[in-house]
């Protein structure tokens, strides 16, 4: 882990090297470990230390990035001078801004507090203590656990020439658990910056009623059926959007949202925004330039307010045909490292509460006949303007009946237009940190769907 | 190298450890893309460490680092004893490896020309000559390029004795057109999607790929596919292309023959697997026609599985996986096929770098070309109705690897032997050893083509490795098709 001052140095150094007109540095790393449990062993247990500094240099609307993970002088002056000499043999870029001035950058974003010197001091002994007591209600519950632990503390710092110097850091921990019976399954996860917050007890009890409850499965026709989404498995599918939600996405005619900004998409009732500041999200309060991050409403009461710009594409947007089209149009702090040909996408989705919010056993209680989902898996975009969107489901998946739910059932296949299903929410929980395997975390609700549509049963 | 491995390794048996494996990996990337006629990005990156394996109190730890300095090596020796001391408080049984005899070898992948000698403008400009061909179609909305070179170096070494020195060069390219008009964004890719073809071979793959010439016609398909029909919803007999299938194989055949999966290792990311232990030589996978291979020797082509030993010492094998749609065989490990009573690891455990631990991965998982001579365009003329569908749009399958679906960029409607007209947005889906089986033609090796896939998921931490899937076109009776869109 390198202190703000360390990395100052480096890039003192670097600006030192460089003929460049103008040059920014990003560097990051730090330590991570995972112990990884299976048919009630440790079966995997690792840890890594790493770091990376990543120099762009520019000439005149020429850029390019060279990356090592060596800071000793020979490498820095190594990395320096691939980062120049890839510059120099590009065609000239109108479209390629000066870097990011500090005064253009903004202020720091104030964040609430991410990193946790408990989190960083568990070690493997603590680690596997925390497994043996997920493993010890598997035991009693002749199931079988598998499943992870995991700590980590990380840095990231941009600098560069026209004065831009941030320095994030951060610690994550990770607990998830599945619990095997004969012919079922249940899963739980959870992560936090601070490890006190996770409860992998808990998180294995759930798992284990979960397996318990949807034993000996029963097949169901699959068709359109009302469907109660938990957290994990709502994140899961949403995360498919949000790539579409930058200015570049537009300006490629690759987003669902071409033609769409500025209408109602979705339900009077799905309002969602990007911020990094909410005390439930995790990461760095600027950007792949180093701006800072600015808190931008995406949708309210279902209608697509604004999308986010990295400063190169505001300033292209702006001047394009589709201008008039996008409403607010600015640098929101939401770019990644340039050069990149995706642009920006927000990565800090908060939903907002609902005015009437339900739990999930309100939810199960006003179903005539549904399908109550754990969690999803191997999800994959079918159809990009409709976002059609197909996978399974997996690790508790429950026939709800007459407000109760009834047994486990087989995992379904489904192919669900997004648009449709958050234009059909019926009811939601308040949102919470939620993690999942195919998305990046978010604060999301569980949502009650209408008409979610499952094409294909599966043999388990 | 052999000196900071030596200290892992002296470290780990200092502080207790009755087994280390030390890998030194030093890689270095080129990565280039173009977008609408600009240098999309332009980047180069090197990575250097070293990842330390042991077994203390009969339990396995990992360690990694990318400090080669004396001091932090043996700290991370040490605190790789020290989480397999920890890894030892929770287990069920005691850990054991089949039998290696440890290799002292020195391997290079074979290529013609390093792809780092090329220039990076000869690079540019070849991938901004595609770029204009795709965007001289009217329609075509969005073009988008990318070449990959990579160079990785390991250096393997284990207290058994092993000394293993390996360098192999991968070379990537590919390139997409998409078309947005209405409400619908149409895409073609060459010469295959999700990353274009992947191989073992110096920059040589990158001539021999033919890009430009294929370019326009890219573009023209991306295009035509909005007048196009859409794909029924049915039964219906398909073709699949080389690049679908291996797709397929990779997804429905590769995944579930990992014996870490089978033996539950993998129940909370990737899954299980429906392969369980008592089907092994016990279960029609597919018919007759089907025959697969887990081949990593170098023999087998320049697959992206292909290497001379693995991340265990284990030399490259062929492993029969179908033969005649017998299941026979499982992908393993070290300590999975002494868990199984095999007397020797089926050599296939890789790492993603230095700092990840090995773990069982696909190597190249191919099946093998018809015996009897069957062109593309034989195929075709032998079946009276059907869909041929090309290239991969999108790829989904359950934990236990049975229920998939997948959709495809483009399609063509088979009449009387021909092909006929153009479908859009088609799909099939089924169920694994049903679909296996419904295979009633194969093309021959001259339709034979070893595809890279780069970039496959697995483990946790998340692991990308590259995976090899030769395939020829082939039939399939009576599959399911048009699901994708059903009720959408």
């Amino acid at each position: 882990m390198l202190s703000k001052e360390q990395a100052a140095e480096i890039f003192k150094r670097i600006e030192k090297l460089t003929t460049a007109e103008e040059v920014e540095v990003l560097m990051g790393g730090g330590r991570s470990a995972l112990t990884r449990f299976a048919n009630n062993t440790i079966h995997q247990n690792v840890a890594e230390e790493s770091h990376f500094i990543s120099v762009r240099t520019a000439f005149k609307g020429r850029t390019a990035r060279a990356t090592t993970n060596k800071f000793d002088d020979e490498s820095l002056r190594s990395v320096v001078a691939a980062a120049e000499a890839l510059s120099k043999v590009q065609h000239p870029d109108d479209d390629l801004l000066p870097m990011a001035s500090a005064a253009e950058a903004g202020p720091a974003t104030a964040l609430p507090p991410r990193y946790f010197a408990e989190t960083v001091a568990v070690g493997p002994a603590e680690r596997a203590a925390g497994v043996r007591e997920m493993v010890e209600i598997a035991k009693r519950e002749k199931l079988t656990a598998a499943g992870i632990f995991s700590n980590s503390e990380s840095f990231e710092a941009i600098f560069n020439s026209r004065g831009i110097a941030r320095h994030h850091t951060e610690s994550s921990s990770v607990v998830s658990v599945t619990m095997l019976a004969k012919d079922s399954s249940g899963w739980q996860k959870a992560n936090s910056a601070d490890v006190r917050r996770l409860e992998p007890k808990a998180l294995a009890e759930i798992a284990t009623r979960k397996a318990r409850e949807s034993a000996g499965p029963k097949e169901i026709t699959p068709g359109k059926l009302a469907v109660i989404l938990e957290p994990a498995a709502v994140l899961d599918l949403i995360g498919f959007m949000f790539y579409d939600f930058g200015g570049m996405a537009i300006l490629d005619q690759r987003s669902f949202l071409n033609e769409r900004v500025g209408s109602k998409l979705f339900g009077e009732n799905v309002t969602f925004w990007d911020d990094v500041t909410h005390p439930l999200q995790s990461g760095a309060g600027f950007d792949g330039e180093g701006m800072a991050r600015e808190r931008v409403e995406l949708v309210k009461n279902g209608v697509v307010q604004q999308l986010v710009y990295a400063r190169n594409t505001a300033a292209k947007v702006k001047s394009s045909a589709v201008a008039a089209k996008l409403g607010t149009i600015r640098a929101t702090g939401h770019g990644f490292p340039l050069p990149n040909e995706i642009g920006e996408a927000p990565m800090n989705i908060v939903f907002a509460p609902p005015s009437s919010p339900q739990t999930t056993e309100q939810m199960i209680a006003s179903t005539e006949r549904g399908v109550l989902v754990t969690r999803l898996w191997y999800i994959r975009e079918v159809d990009p303007y409709e976002k059609i969107l197909t996978g399974m489901t997996r690790d508790g998946t429950f026939l709800i009946e007459k407000g109760k739910v009834k047994h486990g059932i087989r995992n379904f296949r489904f192919n669900q237009s997004l648009i449709e299903m958050l234009s059909k929410v019926e009811a939601m929980s308040m949102p919470v940190r939620a993690s999942g395997e195919e998305s990046f975390d978010m604060v999301v609700p569980a949502m009650k769907v209408g008409d979610f549509n499952f094409t294909e049963v599966t043999k388990f | 190298m052999k000196e900071f491995a030596h200290l892992a390794l002296d470290t780990a048996a200092q502080r207790g450890a009755t087994y280390a494996d030390a890998r030194v990996v030093d890689e270095r990337q080129r990565a280039l893309s173009t977008k609408n006629g600009k240098v999309g990005h332009v980047s180069s990156a090197e990575s250097l460490g070293i990842g330390v394996r042991v077994i203390a109190d009969g339990a396995w730890g990992f360690a990694a680092t990318d400090s080669m300095k004396r001091e932090d090596i043996e700290r991370t020796a040490t605190r790789a004893v020290a989480i397999a001391r920890a890894s030892a408080t929770v287990k069920s049984h005691e850990l054991r490896l089949a039998e290696e005899k440890p290799a002292v070898a020195d391997w290079t992948c074979e290529y013609k020309t390093d792809p780092f000698t090329t220039s990076v403008e000869q690079n540019i400009e070849l991938l901004l000559k595609v770029d204009e061909e795709m965007r001289g179609v009217a329609g075509v909305t969005l073009a988008e390029t990318s070449m990959n070179f990579r160079r990785y170096e390991q250096w393997f070494y284990s207290s058994e004795g092993a000394d293993i020195h390996q360098l192999r060069y991968i070379t990537g390219t590919g390139y997409s057109a998409y078309s947005f008009q209405g409400s619908e964004i149409q895409k073609r890719s060459y010469p295959n999607s999700h990353g274009g073809q992947n191989q073992n071979k110096g920059y040589e793959l990158i001539e021999e790929l033919k890009l430009v010439e294929n370019a326009r016609r890219v573009g023209e398909e991306a295009v035509a596919l909005h007048k196009a029909a859409q794909c029924p919803e049915g039964r219906a007999n398909i073709i699949l292309d080389s690049s679908q299938l291996s797709l397929q194989i990779h997804e429905s055949i590769g995944h579930p023959i990992e014996l870490d999966r089978v033996l539950g290792m993998e129940a909370n990311f990737a899954g299980t697997s429906f392969l369980t232990l008592d089907k092994l030589r016990n279960l029609r996978y597919g018919s007759e026609l089907v025959n697969v291979v887990a081949d990593a020797r170098p023999e087998h082509g320049p697959g992206l599985g292909t290497f001379a030993y693995d991340d265990e010492g284990v030399q490259a094998q062929c492993t029969p996986i179908i033969n005649q749609g017998e299941f026979c065989g499982y992908l393993s490990s070290r300590e999975t096929a002494a868990a199984i009573g095999e007397k020797r690891s089926g050599g296939t455990v890789r790492a993603d770098g230095w700092s990840r631990l090995p773990m069982i991965r696909m190597t190249n998982v191919s099946i093998l070309p018809g015996e009897k001579p069957l062109t593309f365009k034989q195929l075709i003329a032998s079946t009276d109705e059907g869909i041929f569908m090309d290239t991969n749009k999108s790829w989904s399958i359950d934990d236990k690897r049975y229920n998939f679906q997948f959709g495809c960029e483009i399609a063509w409607e088979i009449k009387n032997g021909k092909l006929g007209r153009m479908l859009k947005n088609p799909s099939y889906s089924g169920i694994t050893t049903e679909f296996w089986n419904s295979m009633d033609a194969i093309c021959s090796r001259e339709e034979w083509v070893l595809w890279g896939t780069p970039n496959c998921g697995k483990g946790q931490p998340q692991q990308v490795m590259g995976t090899g899937h030769g395939a020829s076109p082939a039939r399939f009776r009576d599959v399911k098709i048009g699901t994708a869109y059903k009720g959408n």
